[in-house]
């Protein structure tokens, strides 16, 4: 039986004391455990800040890629091993500022990686300026005199792309975050979990308490249809002095990019013996320039 | 003269004179002639002046050169464009209908002006068939039998577009050349007669190249669109299916050479392909690879820069860049085929480097070298010669019966760290791009940094085993020394035979393999040299610049070209009367 601690590495994390990370750490190993997946059934792809350290601290197959590029790098990982379960971390700047182009794209063809978005409203590993989900008038580092830009809505832009599976939870609530993880690796597609993690160093202001006063259950909205795409673009625009949180939206009716590839029909490519071409595939590809 | 001449179509972008070119120069190659035929088009789909440059002949030459006997113009832009590089005898054809301007024309060129559209017409066809007309009448000038010409209509229409519309191109083709023939053929001193010779492909770089992958076992590719790079992708595409590769159009460059590099991580052949513009976004991720020492193919197929550039032209001028792109010093492999067969080659063999020593291999190619067609024996793409290597790669086996945690990343005297693709439990590990510990784990202890920088920098010296020395065509000792690299192999080799011609001796060395550099064995090469004279595409001579700050030796005369279009021979001859 797959336990947490298989995915144990022997390295110790550096987030600071009470840092949201830790929440989610520990509700991606429970849920991948809880699904009997194995270390190396999985490959975890992140990109650069705190959230993307998190393969680091991870015994699983891990790719610790560059700023905004999780994505890409995650598909290419799926695209030729779709056996693998491949769970992309990226943080709110990571993710929603370099990487937002790659979100739309990934959502819009529905590759089948798990996106969990570490959103804590700041940067933390270049400490504290505002990122593309803080709140209006943030003050930082570069906005010492508040900042202009509005913030993004990660889950309207991923349910206008077309994602199939939208949620978002929070980091605290590690139980609750561990069912969605595991709804969404078994989910079919691309699938983003925005989660909320309080920065206890950088971020003054979305803390464990102001979070906590906020959230609750999306499915305690009224005509809660997780089926109904503009039932959770409604919902997908709550966001003030309440929050909710929970799966957005789901449909299992769209299939996997993967599984529409046709070199994919007879399995991962990845893991096709390669041998030179037999005589007669070479000379077809001959007799076309003759 | 008999079975030596250039042709050239020329008209507008939507005229079909790409394609029709191509399918003439398959139809000269099919009457058993060397051909090399060299397509010139704007960046746009409408409009403007394109053309297709294909010289014939029987015997051995090397590249297209600047004389031209039959022009067949579909455009006024195109005769007065063409007109002026008839050589005295050569004929200009065009469309009775047309107002031509001949006052400039020089001397000794005949005016060919047909009634080509109304042959087209009175064959039942439509004005799109003017270009097929003018291949007819090609054949009808020059005496080649047209049963070439119509075996590829068959095949280029018969198969994808129904019978009718090539019956109809048949009938223009013959209505075509039965009218110059009896017309105009008496007066054309430029003849062509089918040879028997052994079957030749008709190909160029970029297909070549795509085979060389698909022969070396790709596994994925993705790219985005960029002349004159795409065509790679689309033809690994077009084959996806049937060989098992997986491709992918990716929203952007950068996507794309990261999905590849995912992919090599994930234990696949992965390649992008691409040209300068498109290779400047893959940058940053270009060092991912290299400090993850992630197996990635890039094929860089160079048009001029900066920025946009000229897209659909030709240049040398990303050596520097591709050499040095990315930040930090990490190992890279530059190959730089030269010939059809170094194309086909270096697409299998680009795989196999990046895999043994496990960092980017960077093909570099040009718009001449992509595009060009050219006739070679079918042997040229030698399959048969095709090695798989995977280099350090762990068997399942092997994984078995390792014992403690694995090391992906351990420190070994050739710097080579044996690798396993995912999926095996003992073989599980994390990489970053952060500097690392054996294990993959970040660390930024001193020590550690210092032993991976030299562990990971030792693969490129470990690569010196299979980088192959530039190779010296000609005489040991000759008047003149060229010294050139990928696509100049071409027009230097075409003026060392017009040179031997006029009793001039000289040699060549062609380098291919640019990094890690064979300066030893190009400083023995040109050790003795009487005259060297460095030849490439690009401004600032860059080749030259890099076999200085290797070897030492300095190489002050250099034949540039930098105008987009593609080194001639003549251009060399001149180039060499002007020093």
């Amino acid at each position: 039986m797959v336990t947490v601690k298989d995915y144990q590495s022997p390295v110790t994390p550096t987030w600071c004391p009470g840092c949201g990370n830790f929440g989610i750490h520990q509700a991606v190993k429970t849920a991948l455990a809880e699904l009997g997946l194995e270390p190396h059934q999985v490959m975890l792809v992140s990109g650069i800040g705190q959230s993307s350290k998190l393969p680091d601290y991870t015994h699983a197959n891990g790719f610790m890629t560059l700023h905004g590029r999780a994505i890409p790098c995650a598909t290419g990982v799926k695209l030729v091993r779709p056996d693998l379960k491949v769970i992309v971390h990226s943080g709110d700047g990571d993710g929603y500022a370099e990487g937002m182009g790659h979100m739309v794209h990934a959502a819009r063809r529905n590759i089948g990686i798990v996106h969990i978005a570490h959103n804590n409203q700041i940067y933390g590993l270049t400490k504290g300026q505002y990122s593309p989900t803080s709140a209006q008038g943030t003050r930082s580092s570069t906005s010492p005199e508040g900042s202009i830009d509005r913030p993004v809505n990660p889950l309207l832009i991923a349910l206008a792309a077309g994602a199939t599976f939208v949620a978002r939870a929070f980091s605290k609530n590690s139980r609750e975050l561990a069912d969605i993880i595991k709804a969404a690796v078994q989910h079919r597609g691309y699938a983003l979990i925005d989660v909320l993690q309080p920065c206890v160093t950088f971020n003054r202001v979305n803390t464990y308490e102001w979070y906590g006063e906020r959230v609750y259950p999306v499915s305690q909205e009224p005509g809660y249809d997780p089926s109904d795409l503009n039932w959770a673009m409604r919902a997908a625009q709550i966001w003030g002095d309440r929050i909710p949180v929970g799966i957005f939206y789901q449909t299992e009716d769209v299939p996997a990019y993967e599984e529409q590839v046709p070199a994919l029909k007879a399995g991962p490519v990845g893991l096709r013996p390669i041998r030179p071409l037999p005589a007669d595939k070479a000379q077809a590809l001959k007799a076309a320039y003759m | 003269m008999k079975n030596d001449m250039t042709f050239v179509l020329g008209g507008e972008a939507g005229q079909g004179v790409e394609s029709t070119g191509a399918g003439f120069a398959l139809a000269l190659a099919r009457a058993g002639l060397r051909v090399f035929a060299v397509p010139d088009y704007r960046s746009r789909i409408r409009g403007g002046h394109n053309f297709f440059q294909i010289r014939a002949g029987d015997y051995e030459f090397f590249s297209h050169n600047e004389q031209v006997h039959l022009a067949m113009a579909l455009t006024r832009e195109a005769v007065d464009f063409h007109v002026r590089q008839l050589v005295p005898g050569g004929a200009i054809v065009y469309d009775t209908g047309l107002k031509v301007d001949k006052s400039a024309w020089p001397d000794g060129v005949q005016d060919f002006a047909m009634p080509v559209a109304d042959l087209v017409q009175g064959a039942g066809g439509s004005k799109l068939m003017m270009n097929t007309a003018m291949v007819g009448i090609a054949a009808g000038l020059t005496g080649l039998d047209l049963r070439f010409v119509e075996g590829v209509i068959e095949d280029n229409f018969g198969r994808k577009r129904g019978d009718s519309v090539a019956e109809t191109n048949l009938k223009v083709a013959r209505a075509a050349h039965d009218y110059a023939r009896a017309h105009f053929a008496e007066r054309f001193p430029f003849k062509l007669e089918a040879v028997d010779a052994p079957k030749r492909l008709l190909i160029g770089g970029n297909p070549a190249m795509s085979l060389g992958a698909l022969a070396g076992g790709i596994q994925f590719m993705a790219g985005y669109p960029m002349t004159p790079g795409s065509p790679i992708l689309e033809m690994i595409s077009a084959k996806a299916a049937e060989f098992g590769v997986v491709t992918k159009h990716a929203e952007d460059e950068i996507a794309a050479i990261c999905m590849a590099i995912g992919a090599g991580r994930a234990g696949a052949r992965a390649a992008t392909a691409t040209s300068g513009g498109g290779f400047s976004l893959m940058v940053e991720a270009l060092g991912l690879a290299g400090m993850t020492e992630v197996p990635v193919v890039i094929f860089e197929v160079q048009r001029p820069g900066p920025s946009t550039g000229l897209p659909t032209r030709t240049e040398q001028s990303d050596l520097m860049f591709v050499l040095h792109a990315s930040q930090g010093e990490f190992p890279r492999i530059v190959l730089a085929p030269g010939t059809i067969e170094e194309a086909f080659r270096d697409g299998w063999r680009a795989f196999n480097l990046a895999e043994k020593y496990q960092c980017p291999v960077i093909v570099l190619s040009d718009h001449f070298l992509a595009t060009s067609l050219q006739t070679v024996p079918p042997e040229t793409l030698d399959f048969d010669g095709v090695v798989i290597d995977r280099g350090a790669m762990l068997t399942p086996e092997q994984l078995d019966a390792m014992e403690g945690e694995y090391k992906r990343f351990a420190f070994t005297d050739s710097g080579i760290s044996p690798w396993a693709p995912p999926g095996h439990p003992k073989g599980v590990y994390r990489s970053a791009s952060d500097e690392h510990d054996e294990y993959g784990s970040i660390e930024e202890d001193a020590t550690n940094r210092r032993r991976m920088m030299e562990k990971r920098m030792r693969k490129l010296e470990t690569a010196r085993a299979d980088i192959l020395p530039p190779k010296l065509y000609g005489p040991e000792r000759a008047a003149i020394t060229f010294v050139s690299w990928g696509s100049g192999y071409y027009p230097v080799r075409e003026a060392m035979r017009v040179l031997a011609q006029q009793g001039v001796s000289s040699n060549f060395l062609h380098i291919t393999d640019i990094w890690p550099f064979p300066a030893q064995a190009v400083a023995e090469a040109l050790r003795g040299a009487k005259r060297i004279v460095s030849v490439e595409s690009n401004y600032t001579g860059q080749m030259a610049g890099l076999i200085r700050r290797e070897t030492g030796i300095h190489i002050e005369e250099q034949i540039l070209r930098y105008d987009g279009r593609p080194i001639s021979p003549e251009h060399i001859l001149r180039g060499l009367e002007g020093v």
